[in-house]
């Protein structure tokens, strides 16, 4: 269990509290259960825990699977800074999200998901894991002329490529730095 | 033919469609039984429709949980497919889909427990409103049944001073009810498919979780909080007379008071089979660990690829099934799961391991794979092998031609595959129908060929020895490469021997053009059954899948591709 990344199952962990407490919040104040206003804060927390938790922090090692669409979020997110970024933070939001929602029958199983996420993910922050967005790859323009090489320095006759890549790169800046050409390997006139 | 392939593509639609009948005719039965039953009329009347959602949902819950257990208790569907002549073909292959219907019921279970919580939830506020001071009057009588000595209670919420969480806290329903779910949220959340990958053994550990689950469902019932009138009582009390008299029922003799039970837990009944099912699937598991497994060569090849030859007796396999693997100096309560890669023929079986998370790293540094000095075979340590299981590649050889396609790592059952095909054709000199197979192998690493790549090329020398060369025909596809490669591979393009594997057939760069490939083999043998197996990733799965569409042809006596993905 050595590098697993615990924030990855805080994630699924606190994303699915949010849910289970809109859904009980919704049953709550849709059925004007006895204090039923618990039920319509869980729904305001439940909503906020989603926006929070649907984008996905980027793993350590390895590729993340993007959730779809979630780089609209992970702007606003980020936006946030070391509150969002910092799971100690996250660990003590939930908690206290999760306290209110216990008073009421509908959503104390929000609450008690909730407040295993936190603690997955106090567990998260203790082993220094922190959220980091997961950025777009900036496009690479094809840059017109960039991948032509620069053409030969020495005239023909011209060694192969492995005697080409011999000299050291001292060696190749001397010769081509200044001074006459200096071929690497002699070059005998076979006129007789 | 065609009738054999309308059955393989309908058999999965035929369960699924089955399965989903069977709970929608349980839901529904018990919830018109709830709605009309006389017995828990004046439940009703306190609880309303959520009594028969809660029942109804109940009911398929107890089904799908006795299900759960079925798919993945894989020792028994091993006997299944090996015992029953049923149970080849599209039936066996039915089998091998055991997680994805384990899945599709793990998914019934979420969305009947979603049913059966909510309505609880609202059976819990009701029971309290039964006690407010402004409840109604059959409300108000029905809910103070049991305050009197001789008077079984209805309504299990007592007093409106208390809460209904309080309430749902101090019955053993309740509380199991609770731990129930949660144990359900725990395992599905560590189930994701993201999970899955990046972290196995978490997923491994939190789905035993299960065990809690279980127990929790078998006593849940026990509260009997669902209270229904008792046979005896309905005899004496006329519910469509006495309703309406609720002030007579102490005094009159025409409407005693109602007495009231609850029912019997059923849960364990349903899941009783299944469980002792898996723990002889565990026990089974056990026995195969203290069995004794020899371990008799260990290679260690390049980009991190262990392969461990193993001999154990009465071991039998087929090409394709996979084993679970455990090494208790590295991890007392981990199994993992690995595709053999030897051929049935020979007399070990082997794995190749490739070093992709904490357990499989340990394993590699254990056997002195990450450049110690060479271990005597005898210190090696332990290693415990439940299996085989799966399904086996062996429809390969039923076809008359066989395309086999694989991605990376998704090579490995081909390897079993391939070298089972060379003892078959080379030692037995003939094959049933087989007369030609085309093996694709798409990588991104270069380094990943090398144990397959000596494969490879004792197939081609010993196929050409006996002049069977035509048998295999294989393309190997690079989709990776940095320029110092593309330069190198530029250089020596004209020799006989393929720069990167050392093979008679190049290798081929980017990915293959299906199209043409298709064409090509339809081309070549028109109007025979062509069979396509693939191992990998969806989205080529989705494409390989059109291809086979597309070129096979109308006529019946034209050619066909028959598209077989499995699940390794």
């Amino acid at each position: 269990m050595g590098q697993i990344e615990w924030a990855m199952w805080a994630n699924e962990q606190a994303l699915a509290s949010g849910l289970i407490l809109i859904t009980g919040g919704i049953v709550a104040t849709a059925g004007r259960f006895t204090q039923w206003y618990f039920g319509a804060y869980s729904i305001a927390a439940g909503v906020l825990i989603c926006l929070l938790e649907y984008p996905r922090g980027k793993r350590k090692k390895g590729s993340t699977m993007e959730r779809c669409g979630q780089k609209y979020l992970t702007t606003v997110v980020k936006l946030f800074g070391p509150l969002t970024r910092n799971y100690y933070v996250r660990a003590v939001l939930h908690f206290l999200l999760s306290v209110p929602a216990g008073f009421l029958l509908a959503t104390i199983l929000g609450t008690v998901c909730l407040v295993i996420a936190s603690v997955i993910y106090l567990l998260a922050a203790i082993r220094g894991e922190q959220w980091t967005p997961i950025e777009p790859k900036p496009k690479e323009r094809p840059q017109v002329g960039g991948t032509i090489k620069q053409p030969p320095t020495n005239p023909p006759p011209r060694p192969p490529v492995e005697a080409r890549k011999k000299p050291s790169v001292d060696e190749e800046e001397a010769a081509s730095a200044g001074g006459p050409q200096v071929n690497p390997i002699p070059v005998t006139d076979e006129v007789v | 033919m065609m009738v054999y392939w309308i059955l393989s593509e309908s058999v999965p639609i035929m369960v699924v469609l089955s399965w989903l009948s069977v709970n929608v005719y349980l839901f529904i039965d018990t919830f018109c039984w709830y709605t009309k039953e006389e017995a828990y009329f004046y439940t009703r009347v306190i609880l309303g429709s959520t009594l028969a959602w809660a029942r109804a949902s109940a009911v398929c819950l107890n089904f799908n949980c006795m299900l759960i257990l079925l798919p993945v208790s894989r020792n028994f569907i091993s006997l299944v497919r090996g015992t029953s002549m049923c149970c080849r073909g599209p039936w066996g292959r039915q089998l091998d889909k055991n997680l994805k219907f384990h899945k599709l019921v793990a998914y019934g279970i979420a969305v009947n427990a979603a049913i059966h919580i909510v309505a609880h939830w609202f059976n819990m506020e009701r029971y309290h409103l039964g006690q407010a001071k402004d409840a109604g009057g059959l409300l108000a009588a029905l809910s103070k049944l049991g305050n009197a000595p001789n008077e079984s209670y209805l309504n299990p919420v007592r007093t409106w001073y208390t809460s209904t969480t309080t309430e749902l806290l101090i019955t053993v329903s309740g509380t199991t009810g609770l731990v129930i779910s949660l144990a359900l949220i725990l395992i599905m959340t560590s189930s994701s498919e993201f999970i899955r990958q990046s972290s196995y053994e978490l997923f491994w550990y939190t789905h035993h979780v299960f065990i809690v689950f279980f127990i929790s469902l078998a006593i849940h019932g026990g509260g009997r909080i669902v209270r229904g009138q008792t046979p005896e009582s309905l005899q004496l009390h006329n519910v469509t007379f006495c309703r309406d008299r609720y002030a007579e029922w102490q005094a009159a003799a025409l409407c005693p008071v109602p007495q009231f039970s609850g029912k019997e837990p059923s849960a364990w009944k349903w899941a009783l089979g299944p469980v002792v099912l898996y723990a002889c699937e565990r026990i089974i598991r056990f026995w195969r660990f203290q069995q004794k497994v020899v371990i008799t060569k260990v290679v260690s090849h390049p980009s991190a690829v262990l392969e461990l030859c193993m001999k154990k007796h009465d071991f039998k396999m087929a090409p394709g099934q996979y084993i679970f693997i455990q090494c208790p100096s590295i991890s007392s309560l981990e199994w993992h799961p690995f595709t053999l890669t030897s051929a049935p023929q020979e007399d070990f079986f082997s794995v190749h391991i490739r070093a992709a998370g904490d357990w499989t790293e340990a394993l590699l540094k254990a056997f002195g794979a990450e450049g110690q000095a060479r271990q005597e075979l005898c210190s090696m340590p332990r290693l415990a092998v439940d299996g085989p299981f799966g399904g086996s590649l062996m429809d390969v050889f039923h076809y008359h031609v066989s395309v086999c396609i694989a991605t990376g790592i998704g090579v490995t059952p081909f390897a079993s595959l391939l070298k089972s095909l060379w003892y078959e054709c080379c030692e037995s000199q003939s094959l049933p129908e087989l007369s030609k197979v085309y093996f694709y192998w798409i990588c991104r690493d270069a380094g990943a060929f090398e144990w397959f790549a000596d494969l490879l090329l004792s197939l081609e020398t010993r196929m050409s020895e006996q002049g069977k060369a035509h048998l295999l025909s294989y393309r190997i596809f690079l989709t990776g490469w940095d320029e110092n490669q593309a330069i190198h591979i530029a250089l020596h393009w004209d020799e006989s021997l393929d720069v990167i594997t050392g093979l008679k057939q190049k290798t081929f760069f980017g990915r293959p053009n299906w199209n043409d490939e298709f064409k090509q083999i339809a081309y070549d043998h028109p109007s025979s059954r062509i069979g396509v197996f693939f191992c990998g990733p969806k989205t080529m799965s989705k494409t390989l899948q059109k291809m086979c569409h597309l070129y096979s042809s109308a006529d019946p006596r034209g050619v066909h591709f028959y598209y077989n993905k499995e699940h390794f």
